[in-house]
């Protein structure tokens, strides 16, 4: 998967056997596939909302840019490698 | 997920009755004594009170499910309560129109059993000609654009062709293929001297499901969990008893997990007479083997005591007659010799038995 994360152009969508939706009792999102869960921080769940086949790595960094105020570059790190640890789990794939 | 005591999922083996009768079926061995008693309304309830406690997944399992008329009805109630649902299917009976309903129904993914990568080995372990649906119901599953997961449990008799079953599953392009060597409780304990393997068949497995996982990595998730028999610390059973998991039998009771029932001196609650909520949290049967309270030293400090639990309740009483024991798959316990002798026979090919026994209905 290495080599898809050198283009920001790339379109990332969850995966048909994930689920995204709300924990009511801790508040947070959690990200369901067959028999497990990951329990998702605010910027994990930030990100995967955005995982919709339509929006870019890169614009996927600047609205989260905008939405925890922080600096693009900064948060850019934290996005592909995030992106990447879903993508080798068969959690993410690309939009073709 | 987080350790703190959280239901995550609910277990429904809606009934103990299965067309099949594969030699290390983990229902337990009095299937009769647990007959279907609940309703559609009463499971209906059921999810409803799980979802409230905090259940995320909806295992549907059995027996085998699909024998509930109700499934899709009961499927539909699981989507409506947003959980992830799981059949737990082996396949048969089922057409392609009903497997459509299930999923209009809602239902979040499909986990269909192998018992081998050739037809009449696979037949033969399950105890019924089986194997040609099983792959039709894989491909109906993938046409339907349902997530797939093949589960194959793993013992002496087919380990030497987990290559082929790797390759049986990329063909059907599941999307997580779990290999899971048997547990050696209930059927498979009757079973046990022909199905444990011997340590290099392990090894051997081991490594071509791992180099299969790096290959297949983001394509196929490949588990493969080894037997406790040879990993000389307990498995984490269920997580820890009374922790993630509640499982319900098909009669009603609430149970930490697919055996408890089976244990001695354990008063389990029926949700025809206690809300989930009240069970989970007040039982004198869940709080039983909860925290450390009950553990036999030296698990009470052992380091690892956070890490497995103590290891299987069940295990430990099946083979050793004390529900509080030390599990003896653990290398520290005295009763491990159970667990050495086992394996040591397992090396001798002139100690293995050629029968089988199958699953049956013992009255």
């Amino acid at each position: 998967m290495t080599e898809l994360a050198l283009s920001l152009d790339l379109k990332p969508k969850l995966a048909p056997k994930t689920k995204l939706r709300l924990d009511p009792k801790t508040g947070k999102y959690v990200l369901l596939y067959p028999e497990k869960g990951l329990l998702l921080n605010p910027t994990g769940a930030a990100i995967l909302k955005l995982c919709d086949g339509e929006h870019s790595l890169s614009a996927i960094v600047a609205t989260l840019a905008v939405e925890f105020r922080s600096e693009p570059l900064a948060l850019q790190g934290e996005v592909l490698a995030f992106v990447l640890a879903l993508f080798d789990r068969g959690l993410l794939r690309v939009a073709p | 997920m987080s350790s703190e005591q959280r239901l995550y999922t609910l277990i429904a083996e809606l009934t103990y009755l299965c067309p099949l009768r594969c030699v290390y079926c983990s229902n337990p061995t009095n299937l009769a004594a647990h007959p279907d008693r609940l309703s559609t309304a009463d499971w209906l309830r059921v999810f409803q009170q799980a979802a409230e406690l905090g259940a995320l997944q909806l295992n549907l399992s059995g027996g085998e499910p699909l024998l509930r008329r109700d499934l899709a009805e009961l499927v539909a109630g699981a989507h409506a309560l947003d959980f992830y649902s799981n059949l737990i299917t082996s396949g048969v009976p089922l057409t392609r129109e009903r497997l459509a309903s299930l999923k209009e129904a809602g239902l979040s993914s499909v986990q269909v059993s192998i018992q081998d990568s050739v037809a009449s080995e696979s037949d033969r372990i399950a105890g019924r000609e089986s194997f040609q649906q099983k792959l039709e119901v894989a491909r109906w599953v993938k046409e339907l654009d349902l997530p797939l997961t093949l589960n194959v449990v793993l013992h002496r008799q087919n380990l030497g062709r987990i290559a082929e079953i790797i390759a049986l599953a990329e063909n059907l392009q599941v999307d997580r293929l779990e290999l899971a060597n048997a547990q050696y409780m209930a059927w498979a304990l009757e079973n046990r001297s022909a199905l444990l393997p011997t340590q290099a068949q392990l090894d051997a497995a081991r490594e071509i499901a791992r180099a299969a996982k790096e290959r297949l990595k983001g394509k196929m998730e490949v588990l493969f969990v080894l037997p406790d028999y040879y990993s000389d610390r307990p498995k984490a059973c269920m997580g820890g008893w009374g922790r993630h998991y509640l499982l319900i039998s098909p009669d009603g009771l609430a149970l930490p997990c697919h055996l408890a029932h089976t244990l001695p001196g354990l008063s389990f609650d029926n949700v025809q007479e206690r809300s989930l909520a009240d069970i989970w949290q007040n039982s004198t049967a869940f709080a039983a083997f909860r925290g450390e309270a009950w553990m036999p030293e030296p698990c009470k400090s052992c380091e690892r005591r956070a890490v497995d639990f103590g290891g299987c309740r069940c295990q430990a009483y099946h083979l050793t007659g004390e529900a509080s024991a030390i599990d003896p798959a653990c290398s520290l316990s005295p009763k491990h010799g159970l667990i050495t002798e086992a394996r040591a026979q397992a090396q001798q090919s002139s100690l293995i038995p050629l029968g089988l026994r199958y699953r049956e209905i013992r009255r």
